[in-house]
Parts: structure tokens; C-alpha cells; sequence
């Protein structure tokens, strides 16, 4: 389970080769600087990494920055929670009855078959400009990652574990608390990782579309006013909220997951 | 024996639901197990072993024939199955005390009884330990020690040793035999080794193949405690042979 973001390729890598990470990163800026400086590429177009840093240091002197920061966080986290309780409770009881999985299963299916960007502007249309329509489009890009991996977490409970518990006389809750939870954990949180950085893509989209605030709304903004440097700070941003939520729930996995570790 | 039978199966017989007619697994089986005795099937696979303990622990539901339990209410049971079956999200200290926390007994008591139970089954030190660094056999202790730990009447044993090598197996008899001496509990084991049930049962019932039949009994009157070596004692090799020429 790592913590660094950026080392997914290879979990189990051992030593934690930061350095490395931010040589990386520091090559790509340089690149980056050397081309916008010396290409002739117009600042409207490509704004040097420095550019954008000066950029950014007005918007959080001026205090703007963080409105918008703060509306698109709490749409994402609140989507977030909404689709993983719905996906969590549907999901289960799916898991646990054949008939109720033939009853739902076309309607399940479709929501995900539906590109949640073509249904983006009905949600916006129906639930306005503010932040209900982008909660309600995190919620549905998150459900079903986190619905698909309670399903299966659940199934793939052993039947043995039942035995168990049947045979300890165990009652539903405790065969729930003991076993199925926990035995579910590890896919279930595979699941929420994925919904979590979905999560921000979902705001992001429904922000573009319409609304009065929010990183995707300050994208438009500075965009239409030709202030190239502020989308950059828009876009990079979302790239730290993104990586910000993944991380927590990373460390959630490790702390929750311990029993899983290698060696 | 004079006491009163702790379980009586009268003409039990199941037949799993297929396309041709079923499949019976098992085909009336009558039998009495009393308080404290340490009764062994043994059977080739496919004799019905494991529906017959699934069946004794209410786990499912003969197809017809009776099981009746004293006082017309299934014991307290402990389990051990084949595998060890050990929560991997658990310690060693934290899966033998399930039992005891589906009770709900309070935390602090359930320790001081887990404790126990791992010096019972000897595995000092490893109470923290995660199951995937317990070789095989020390998972199995774990699994015994948790079918031990809440007190129950009867001991349902699944070829508890089946998924271990000779030699860990064979030291593991001891272990249980020494653990049954000194908790006095009544066992039912089911196994497709003789050595195993001569080693630590009274009564040993063999099965045929499906659908399994009670067709041999052997009262085991091997002297207890039995230690290693009663296994190459000329007696235990003549009984060993009668059970033998039983399943052919």
C-alpha cells in the first residue's frame, strides 16, 4: 500500500524513491520554461511555469482562489459520500439476492452505459447552477466503480466463513460486522479509490457546463478573459485535489489494510 | 455405556437435487454418540463424510431420517475444518476469541480465556501474529484452539489434518489427543486416514463409497493416553488391517 501517489506503477517497490519523483518533475517544468521562453509561442497559448506561479500567488493574495476551491472540494467530497452510501446499500443487497439483481440489473448497467458527460447538462438543467447538479453528477460517476467492487467484495466472501458462523450460531449482524465488512474491505476500497478521483472529474464537468463557481467555472472565466496562466492554475489545482483524495484514502487502505501487507 | 446418547441419527439419508434423479450422498445411517466419546468416520472421498458433519452441525438439512440432540436442542459446537479457515483481518488472539465475542463476553475475560487456550495449544508468543505467517500446522492449532475456547459439547473435526504434510500431521494427533484428555470432550471426526482414526478414536464407523453406508464398527481398545509409538505396536497394526480389508 504506498502513500506516494505517484509510485502506483509499483507498490511493492520497497524504498521510496522520492527523489526521484521530484527530478522528474523538475526536468518536465525546465522543459517547459526553456519552450515558452525561446519557442516564440504566444503567452496566451503557453504561459511558462513561471507565469502561472505569479499567477497563482495573486489569486491566493486577492483571496479568490479559494472560493472556488472550496465549492468544487465540497461538491466532489459530498458526491463522493452520496454515490459511495447509495452504491454501498444497493450494492450489498444486490450481492445478497438474485431477484433483486434481475430487477435492477438493466438500470445499473445503464448508468453506467450512459456517458455521464452527455447527461451532465440534463442534471444541470433539471437541478440549476449551483452546487446540487455537480454533487448529483459526482454521486452517479462514483457509484459504479464503488457498486461493481461491493458486489464482487461480497460474493467473494468464503462460504467457509459462513460455516463458521452458522456454526457459532453467529446472528445476521455479527455475520455482517465480522465477516462480510471486513473480508470485503480490500475491494470495496480498490473501488473507492478509483471513485475518488472520478469524483473530481464529475465536478469539474458538470462546473464547465454551468455554474456560478468552482475550479471548472474559474476555468471558463479565465479562459473567455484570455488569462492563459489562471486556467493553468485552474487545471493544476484539480490535479492536487485529485491526488490529495487519493492519498487519504491510500492511507485509509494502509491502516485498515495491515493484515494484507507483505513482507 | 449407561448414559444418555447426546446425539441419535435414526435412518439418515441425503440426496443432493441434480438432473438425473439426485445424487444421494448419504444412505441411511443410524448411530449414538454418548457424552465423551471420540468417534471417528472413516471413509474414502466422496462418501458423504463432510455432508455428514454439515448435517450434524445444522448447517443443512437431512433429506430424510431423523437428528435428534438431547434434550431436543443442537449443543454448543465447536468446529474444525479442513482448511483452518482463520480470518486473515485477524491476530491469533483476535480469531480464537470469535467465539467468545459472539457471546458477547466482555473483552477483558475473552483475553484472559484466549490466553489460555494458546498455552493449551502451545503457541506462546504468537498471539499478535497474522495467520499468513503461521505454517500450516500452527493454523490449525489456532482453528482447534478456537473450536475449544466458548466450552462446546460437542467437537465436529472435518480431516482437521488433512491439508498438512505426514510429519506435522502425525505430531498433531498427539496434540489432540493430549488436548481431548484433558478437556474430556465428545468428538465426531471424519477421516479418510486409518492411522489417524486408530490413533484417536474409541469407535471408529467406516463408510462406503457414495452413497455412504455404515458397513464396518471397530471398538479401538487401544489403552489411553496413547503416545507416538503405540502406532507400531503389533495390536494397532491388526486393527489397522480389519479396517482396512473394511473399506476395500
Amino acid at each position: 500500500m504506498d502513500i506516494n501517489p505517484l509510485q502506483v506503477f509499483h507498490p511493492s517497490a520497497k524504498r521510496n524513491r522520492l527523489w526521484l519523483n521530484l527530478l522528474s518533475l523538475g526536468l518536465g517544468l525546465l522543459c517547459w520554461q526553456v519552450t515558452s521562453v525561446f519557442s516564440g509561442v504566444e503567452v496566451f497559448i503557453l504561459p511558462s511555469p513561471l507565469a502561472v506561479w505569479s499567477r497563482f500567488m495573486v489569486a491566493v493574495q486577492d483571496g479568490s482562489l479559494f472560493r472556488d476551491i472550496g465549492v468544487t472540494f465540497s461538491e466532489v467530497v459530498l458526491g463522493l459520500v452520496v454515490g459511495v452510501i447509495v452504491a454501498t446499500v444497493l450494492g450489498y443487497s444486490v450481492a445478497k439476492s438474485r431477484p433483486l439483481e434481475q430487477v435492477l440489473s438493466p438500470y445499473l448497467v445503464a448508468s453506467q452505459a450512459i456517458p455521464v458527460v452527455a447527461i451532465a447538462p440534463l442534471l444541470v438543467l433539471w437541478f440549476g447552477y449551483g452546487m446540487l447538479s455537480k454533487v448529483l453528477i459526482c454521486a452517479l460517476i462514483v457509484f459504479f466503480p464503488v457498486l461493481i467492487n461491493t458486489i464482487v467484495g461480497i460474493r467473494a466472501v468464503p462460504q467457509a466463513f459462513y460455516d463458521l458462523m452458522k456454526s457459532l450460531r453467529a446472528s445476521r449482524k455479527q455475520i455482517l460486522t465480522k465477516v462480510e465488512i471486513p473480508a470485503a474491505l480490500p475491494i470495496f476500497l480498490g473501488g473507492l479509490r478509483i471513485g475518488a478521483t472520478l469524483s473530481v472529474i464529475g465536478a469539474v464537468v458538470g462546473e464547465l457546463i454551468g455554474s456560478k463557481y468552482g475550479l471548472g467555472n474559474l476555468i471558463n472565466r479565465a479562459r473567455v478573459g484570455y488569462d492563459m496562466p489562471m486556467v493553468y492554475v485552474a487545471v493544476f489545482m484539480l490535479v492536487f485535489l485529485a491526488l490529495g483524495l487519493y492519498g487519504i484514502v491510500a492511507q485509509v487502505e494502509k491502516r485498515l489494510l495491515a493484515w494484507q501487507e507483505q513482507k | 455405556m449407561t448414559t444418555e446418547p447426546i446425539l441419535t441419527v435414526k435412518n439418515l439419508s441425503v440426496v443432493f437435487p441434480d438432473n438425473n434423479g439426485g445424487l444421494r450422498a448419504l444412505d441411511d445411517l443410524s448411530f449414538e454418540v454418548h457424552p465423551r466419546d471420540f468417534i471417528c468416520f472413516l471413509g474414502p472421498s466422496g462418501s458423504g463424510k463432510t455432508t455428514l458433519l454439515r448435517i450434524i452441525a445444522s448447517l443443512l438439512k437431512p433429506t430424510t431420517g431423523e437428528v435428534n440432540f438431547i434434550h431436543n436442542q443442537r449443543p454448543e459446537i465447536g468446529m474444525v475444518f479442513q482448511q483452518s479457515n482463520l480470518m486473515p483481518w485477524r491476530t491469533v488472539m483476535d480469531n480464537i476469541k470469535l467465539p467468545l465475542e459472539l457471546e458477547n463476553m466482555d473483552e477483558s475475560a475473552a483475553r484472559i480465556k484466549a490466553q489460555e487456550m494458546i498455552e493449551l495449544v502451545g503457541l506462546n508468543g504468537f498471539e499478535d501474529s497474522w495467520p499468513r505467517d503461521l505454517s500450516g500446522g500452527m493454523a490449525q492449532r489456532v482453528a482447534i484452539a478456537r473450536a475449544l475456547i466458548h466450552d462446546p459439547d460437542l467437537l465436529l473435526l472435518d480431516e482437521p489434518f488433512g491439508s498438512l504434510d505426514a510429519i506435522t500431521r502425525e505430531h498433531m494427533w498427539v496434540e489432540l489427543s493430549r488436548i481431548w484428555q484433558a478437556k474430556q470432550k465428545t468428538v465426531i471426526m471424519v477421516t479418510h486416514s486409518i492411522n489417524e482414526s486408530l490413533f484417536l478414536a474409541d469407535k471408529v464407523l467406516v463408510l462406503t463409497q457414495r452413497p455412504g453406508k455404515i458397513k464396518f464398527e471397530l471398538e479401538v481398545d487401544l489403552p489411553r493416553p496413547r503416545k507416538d509409538d503405540i502406532r507400531y505396536s503389533p495390536h494397532f497394526g491388526k486393527l489397522a488391517r480389519k479396517l482396512r480389508e473394511a473399506i476395500e
